[in-house]
């Protein structure tokens, strides 16, 4: 009697399960799209999520299984970051040596050596206790152009221009779930120059009654705010490039996220290519692991 | 595990130190003819990928240590250092962050294995909660270790699992502050989660000997659940696991590899590579990946105190499954009900780590209160209950019977595919 009831139960009890999964599915499902109009309702509620418009997906040639920086381009946007940037921003990782290193933008010796002594370094104290000026040297760091926090911030309206050193890697793109999954097999990764570019592309007049506080310039790409304290820093034609390069804002842009992203990871080029060394041989190495664990296990049923 | 050795000293020197520490002889019963069951899967050879991951950790996390600071002010310049000027100083770092996560992803394939093939059943309980006791040692590891660069996000994860402890009633707040060295997260909590970050790891090498001692004394447990009854449902451990888990390690690496050296950053945050700045709240601080599910359950409950106490239930409550789980069967194999809800359980579990890294507003929030009652639930009510409802499947009489049943089958289909 006990066995046949409890048949007769086995039934309903299976599907209970699917009963459940069904409402924990349509919580979650139906948790996506109330959460996404609530982002889109720019009510007074301060729920707005920055960045206002998603940066565009460019074409790296560091990307990707073989990426690897172009030395060219590099030295173009050093030549950005030197004439533009450098005006309110420092860089205070990347010495003068690292300008020089494999991998990298590729100056030669004699090239790091002049370019370093263009800068007047602070150094000291001497054996009298005082600070003097000395030309620069490879193994200086890139010089500041504010000696603290508190000047940058008085020359810049209260903003302190951040360290460029790591932008490249500070900053990113919102990938969502799907795209966050599918970037683990394309190995999408360049989010921070992505957004770079577009943030020094992306200046516009601000649509009607968008109010923008004194001070600060409307940009959709800033990922704080609609507005950001820096003003539109590039314009047509104003770095000239040595090597004919058009001298246009979207070909600086590019040129000097790219410059920022070897700053941020100098060591790219040589990690892309060993991982490729270790993923090939790693897969060899399994596929003969495979081979022997077969043949071990061949006797033995499993 | 001494007492299986059946190693006999060949060499001079062998027979010399085997007279008086017979570890050649512990080594030889533990690692090389130990009886295996014949029948474990690719699911079993997690346990070698995290011995191999715990040691991948600590070798990383010495030589970084030669080169990081440990001040508030210098921690984040001395990792960039690293990063730069150190000989495959990236490599090093980038093995160790990225190793975490994928200590992380093999530790939990390994519980869900155990709470899928009933591994904690008797008489394997110490052996399951002495892996509680790792996974609560690593999560409080890999937390310390995420501060260490302090970067924004290391702040602000500090500043708040640092202020749960403040949800104490009376002491709370007390604790908090002994807990910084001061009246908010800086150089002293910095200084302290670098030395408790180094030590742990060595406490779980600790548990994780015991672990394996625990292991060799009550046998593994396998995909049929049923006890070795004879040699006959045995292989050596040497050669057939060795080999096995080499095979499932090198696959492992792969991944490894391939998060490593092509997206290394894929798993951080941006906001890390930013100096900690106590003035300026991120707008979303989120955990490591691994940490999601927990940060859902804490948000999920509007009281402080109690979204603390579900935190530390949530893992806590791994302690009593051995106790939770009526049925007499071990294996989810012939356990038709149990087995549909451990996958509802894995889903929750998925679930709750997308809705971790969602902002705690609207229907997310609603989404996660149910999550966290059905991850307790399944714990409380559905473990307990349907060992008692359910009508297991007829089992076979042994690990042998069982393995021979598989190869009858599949031989008539096609080749094996898998072991």
């Amino acid at each position: 009697m006990t066995s046949s009831s409890r048949a007769a139960g086995t039934p309903a009890m299976k599907r209970l399960p699917f009963v459940l999964a069904a409402v924990v599915a349509l919580g979650v499902a139906s948790a996506l799209p109330v959460a996404a109009q609530e982002a889109d309702h720019d009510g007074d509620a301060g729920t707005v999520h920055y960045p206002l418009r998603n940066p565009e997906q460019l074409t790296w040639t560091f990307a990707g299984f073989f990426g690897h920086f172009d030395p060219a381009q590099l030295q173009r946007g050093f030549q950005v970051y030197r004439e533009v940037c450098a005006n309110c921003h420092s860089m205070k990782l990347v010495a003068f040596r690292h300008l020089g290193l494999e991998g990298g933008p590729l100056f030669g010796d004699a090239e790091v050596k002049a370019l370093a002594a263009e800068y007047q370094i602070t150094d000291g104290p001497d054996g009298s206790g005082d600070m003097f000026e000395r030309p620069g040297r490879p193994s200086d760091y890139l010089p500041s152009p504010f000696p603290n926090d508190q000047a940058a911030a008085a020359a810049n309206g209260g903003a302190v221009p951040p360290d460029l050193s790591l932008m490249a890697k500070a900053r990113g793109v919102g990938r969502g779930v799907l795209w966050g999954l599918l970037d683990f097999f394309t190995q999408y990764q360049e989010g921070g120059p992505d957004y770079v570019h577009a943030l020094l592309t992306g200046y516009v007049e601000p649509p009607e009654g968008v109010e923008v506080p004194e001070g600060t310039h409307y940009n959709p790409y800033f990922n704080a705010g609609s507005a950001l304290a820096m003003p539109a820093p590039l314009a047509d034609g104003q770095v000239t490039y040595a090597d004919g390069t058009l001298g246009t804002v979207d070909q600086y842009a590019r040129d000097v996220s790219a410059f920022l992203m070897w700053a941020a990871e100098p060591h790219l080029v040589e990690r892309k290519r060993m991982g490729f060394q270790v993923v090939i041989f790693l897969i060899v190495f399994a596929g003969l692991m495979y081979v022997t664990k077969k043949k071990v296990w061949a006797t033995v049923a499993h | 595990m001494a007492a299986t050795s059946s190693y006999q000293p060949k060499s001079g020197f062998a027979k010399w130190l085997e007279a008086r520490l017979p570890i050649i002889g512990l080594v030889h019963s533990s690692f090389v003819v130990y009886p295996t069951p014949r029948n474990l899967n690719y699911w079993w050879t997690f346990g070698a990928i995290l011995a191999f991951m715990l040691v991948v950790q600590i070798a990383t996390g010495v030589v970084l240590a030669m080169h990081y600071t440990p001040h508030a002010t210098m921690a984040m310049t001395s990792i960039e250092q690293i990063m730069r000027d150190v000989n495959y100083g990236w490599l090093l770092r980038y093995l160790h962050a990225n190793g975490g996560s994928m200590f992380f992803l093999a530790v939990y394939i390994h519980m869900l294995r155990g709470l899928y093939y009933g591994s904690y059943k008797d008489p394997r309980e110490v052996l399951w909660i002495l892996g509680v006791i790792i996974f609560l040692l690593m999560m409080a590891t890999a937390f310390m270790g995420y501060v260490l660069p302090w970067g924004q996000m290391s702040f602000w994860a500090a500043t708040v699992i640092t202020n749960l402890f403040s949800a104490i009633p009376l002491v709370g707040e007390a604790i908090t502050t002994w807990l910084w060295g001061g009246f908010a997260v800086d150089n002293p909590t910095l200084n302290r989660f670098y030395s408790l970050h180094y030590l742990l790891p060595f406490m779980i090498a600790g548990v994780v000997v015991l672990h394996i001692w625990a292991l060799h004394v009550v046998g593994q447990n396998n995909p049929t659940g049923i006890e070795i009854k004879s040699k006959q449902d045995t292989v050596p451990f040497t050669p057939h696991a060795t080999i096995k888990d080499s095979f499932g390690l090198v696959c492992f690496l792969i991944l490894f590899a391939w998060l490593v050296f092509f997206l290394p950053n894929y798993l951080g945050h941006p906001d890390n590579y930013i100096a900690a700045d106590p003035l300026k709240t991120p707008p979303h601080i989120v955990p490591e990946w691994y940490f999601l599910p927990f940060y859902a359950i804490l948000r999920a409950i509007p009281n402080k105190l109690l979204g603390v106490i579900a935190l530390f239930g949530s893992i806590a409550i791994l302690i009593f499954v051995p106790w939770l789980d009526t049925s007499r069967v071990r294996s989810a194999v012939y356990r038709p009900l149990y087995r549909q809800f451990f996958w509802i359980f894995v889903l929750t579990g998925i679930g709750l780590g997308y809705l971790g890294s969602q902002p705690p507003e609207g229907v997310y929030v609603i989404a996660a209160r149910i999550l966290t009652f059905y991850y307790f639930a399944h714990f409380l009510i559905v473990m307990p209950l349907i060992g008692i409802l359910e009508r297991p499947k007829p089992m076979p009489s042994s690990i042998t019977e069982a393995v021979l049943a598989k190869v009858k089958d599949q031989s008539g289909v096609a080749a094996e595919t898998k072991a």
